[in-house]
């Protein structure tokens, strides 16, 4: 793992020493709230439903044992005993106090964290692949990358006022699970004639105007990474639309140019950029890549394990990655337990993933775009333990991408912007699919829910995708099909009319039962649905 | 009614004009009425409230109902949530939002 | 008035600074303003007659000034370089980072909060043309 040296960690110290100064003057009037708006959530903090909510940022989603034992301790110490995992591999806090704030960053500082960027119109947290260094299919770990352009990102002099937000993730396999190009930046490490370097995809996006990023450049050296992503960006700080909040991302702007007219008008920004010393040594890269060795696996693992318990032999087989190192897995602990929240977590199940983190996963553990936690390398042997303790504490649900493994936002129950609450509409499919027994016979099948066209629930990318909206004071839920935000990304179609919250549970069974009745062979929903068009389950739902 | 709402600078609780100053409670809420615009700006230069608005309501036999159910929510708090709402002993408190 | 708070020993222009279109349709003016949508690069051809560059915020949050700065400096622009406008004394760090030597904030700064803001960053993570020594070059000195 990445670990600070003083520079970085005297970085973070003077932001929380700024931090305490603009809340202080924020309460003695000093700044008005406008004015305290975009400094407050460039520090993580929002003005929500019921309190100030603070978004934590946790680089590429990994997390060490003392890290996550300090999230609980947040969690108890100024919350109220829980956190919310997000989409974009954070950790957010729902009951903050302001005057709590600068204490809070001072605690995370303690730890190497803090809440820098992870809302504003700024570069966020650089999101990546949950099994970084640990999947048999990738081309090299992207996490160093990922931390290159975080230290390129972070304060950065140029880019603190974007249009809008920006987010960039960087993966390093053909699989894609960072939603790679549904980023203003998605990167993919690529290897081409014994070199390696980066493809960039810019300008993806979900929100009110999903896009799928096109390829701009399909390899940009190692040694010129960084300088390529400062020219992507000052090319869109300069001419990204100001006008329209709704207009103003990337996606917008490569849209309207062309992808074609975007690129050139970013290589010929990134030509003058080379002769301006704008790249880190590579020597700074290689330093960073030291930190994230391959752990002490062992080499003689055993590969086999007991399944005589069909409980466990059900959860290995639902919520366990292969591993690049024979006898180990990577092993998801879910967060979606039916009826609960998805993405919450206590500081109780926190300290436990901790210590499991700890004693079987070489301290390591990551957060998942999927809003669920994953101990990257055990070993299969310590498999039986591992999720005897899950079990125990209410995280051992074996329902890793099927229908319960529901991605939701916050929705009204917290957040401000929300149309229609997400989370009971997430918990009554989860209910009806177990009661019905389903989840296990339907498979895969990538169920995500927004309660706004923000999209933070990713509804565009799902095999089945709810949208909340607000139809005259009243919730209302959207139907949508046929998206992915995998290798295959595709943007999933609404369906029709929308449907109250009894309704969109009835309409969801009816679209799972129309796969039932049509797949063929050993097809995914996603599959079924591609081979037979939306027609079939139009006439299910309205016929 | 026109009943007014913000948020409290230090803590972010969710509160309402009462008339003198600010409750938690939204059944103590006032008509504000003409004067709603003039009290959210005075109370927010005066760092009492963060970001006052003003919203419709209607008084029922159980009290102020907020018109949207944003409003509703914050009111009570989450319904994903009933302990940590403002009724945590009342499990039918969520349907009151709908 | 704005109070004019300044980081040059240079005399400062005394007159009123054109705008692009009309210092770019006459030659004897050396004071321009440049406002958001315009682009820096028109003036690269000039930068040796001009003094000062103003550059607009008409709103804190556009933040299109500060790669207008830079595009200037990195083309080797000497001459003043004066952020006008809704300039707010949390930016001024990173202005001055982006080549900003002047300010003319609508709403005066406090003097002790520009102190504050100015020696806030004890390093700095990305090279720009004022000079400073970004981390990674420091860490392999």
């Amino acid at each position: 793992m990445y670990r600070y040296d003083h520079y970085d960690q005297a970085m973070v110290d003077a932001r929380v020493a700024e931090f305490r100064d603009q809340a202080q003057r924020r309460l003695d009037g000093k700044l008005t709230e406008d004015q305290f708006k975009p400094l407050r959530l460039m520090n993580g903090l929002y003005l929500q439903l019921h309190a100030y909510m603070l978004r934590v940022a946790i680089p590429y989603g990994t997390l060490d044992s003392r890290q996550m034992r300090m999230l609980a301790d947040i969690a108890e110490k100024y919350d109220r005993g829980y956190g919310h995992f997000t989409t974009r591999q954070n950790i957010q806090y729902n009951w903050i106090k302001l005057e709590d704030a600068a204490d809070i960053l001072a605690d995370l500082a303690t730890v190497e964290m803090h809440a820098i960027q992870t809302s504003g119109n700024c570069i966020r947290n650089i999101s990546s692949d949950h099994f970084a260094g640990a999947a048999a299919d990738e081309l090299v770990d992207p996490r160093p990358y990922a931390e290159l352009l975080r230290q390129w990102s972070s304060f950065h002099p140029e880019f603190s006022y974007l249009p809008r937000k920006f987010k960039i993730a960087v993966i390093a396999s053909e699989s894609d699970r960072a939603a790679m190009r549904l980023h203003d930046i998605g990167i993919r490490i690529v290897e081409k004639g014994g070199m390696l370097g980066a493809a960039f995809y810019v300008g993806g996006g979900m929100g009110r105007t999903p896009m799928i990023a096109p390829l701009v450049r399909d390899f940009v050296p190692l040694d010129q990474l960084v300088t390529y992503a400062e020219a992507c960006l000052r090319v869109y700080n300069r001419h990204g639309r100001r006008d329209n909040k709704y207009k103003a991302r990337i996606k917008i702007l490569v849209h309207e140019l062309g992808a074609e007219e975007y690129t050139r008008q970013v290589e010929e920004e990134f030509a003058h950029l080379l002769g301006q010393g704008i790249e880190p040594p590579l020597a700074e890269l290689e330093r960073i890549k030291d930190f994230f060795p391959d752990p002490a696996f062992s080499t003689d693992a055993p590969t086999d394990i007991d399944r005589s318990d069909s409980a466990f032999a059900l959860w290995v087989d639902r919520n366990t990655h292969p591993h690049k190192i024979p006898g180990h897995a990577s092993a998801v602990i879910s967060l979606k337990p039916v009826g609960g929240i998805p993405g919450d977590a206590t500081a109780g199940q926190m300290r436990l993933m901790a210590n499991l983190a700890e004693r079987y996963s070489f301290d390591e553990c990551r957060v998942m775009h999927t809003q669920n936690v994953v101990l990257p390398h055990v070993r299969m042997a310590d498999l039986h333990a591992i999720w005897t303790e899950l079990e125990a504490a209410g995280l051992g649900s074996p329902n890793l991408d099927t229908i319960e493994d529901i991605i939701a936002c916050p929705g009204l129950d917290y957040c401000s912007l929300a149309n229609a609450r997400s989370i009971p509409v997430a918990q009554r499919i989860q209910e009806r699919f177990a009661e019905t027994g389903r989840t296990e016979v339907l498979g895969e099948l990538k169920l995500k829910i927004s309660g706004c066209i923000n999209a933070c629930g990713h509804h565009h990318a799902g095999h089945i995708g709810i949208l909340g909206v607000d139809r005259k004071g009243v919730e209302n839920y959207q139907l949508l099909l046929g998206g992915s935000e995998a290798q295959d990304t595709a943007l999933a179609k609404i369906t029709g009319p929308g449907f109250d919250e009894e309704g969109i549970v009835d309409a969801v069974e009816k679209a799972t039962d129309v796969y039932l009745d049509q797949r063929q062979g050993g097809e995914r929903f996603l599959d079924t649905y591609r081979r037979i068009g939306m027609t079939p389950f139009k006439e299910a739902l309205y016929g | 009614m026109k009943i007014l709402t913000g948020n409290d600078l230090k803590t972010g609780a969710v509160v309402w004009w009462d008339g003198v100053s600010w409750s938690i409670h939204v059944e103590d809420a006032v008509d504000a009425g003409e004067s709603a615009d003039d009290i959210a700006a005075r109370e927010e230069a005066l760092r009492r409230v963060n970001v006052p608005y003003a919203i419709e309501a209607e008084k029922t036999e159980n009290g102020i109902r907020p018109a949207h159910i944003k409003d509703r929510i914050r009111a009570l708090g989450p319904t994903v949530r009933p302990d940590l709402t403002l009724k945590p002993a009342d499990p039918e408190a969520g349907n009151w939002v709908i | 008035m704005a109070e004019l708070l300044r980081f040059r020993d240079d005399e400062a222009v005394d007159h009123p600074a054109v705008t692009v279109d009309s210092f770019l349709g006459q030659s004897n003016a050396n004071a321009v303003r440049i406002e958001p949508g315009d682009d820096a690069r028109a003036l690269l051809p000039h930068l040796d007659q001009v003094s000062l560059v103003e550059v607009n915020f008409p709103v804190f949050g556009d933040g299109r000034g500060y790669s207008a700065a830079r595009i200037l400096r990195e083309a080797g622009y000497t001459g003043e370089l004066r952020a006008v406008g809704d300039v707010l004394v949390d930016q001024i760090a990173l202005m001055r980072r982006c080549g900003f030597d002047a300010f003319e904030p609508d709403k005066p700064l406090d003097d002790a909060d520009v102190e504050t803001a100015l020696a806030r960053w004890p390093h700095v993570y990305q090279p720009t043309t004022d000079g400073r020594v970004p981390i990674r070059t420091k860490r392999h000195e």
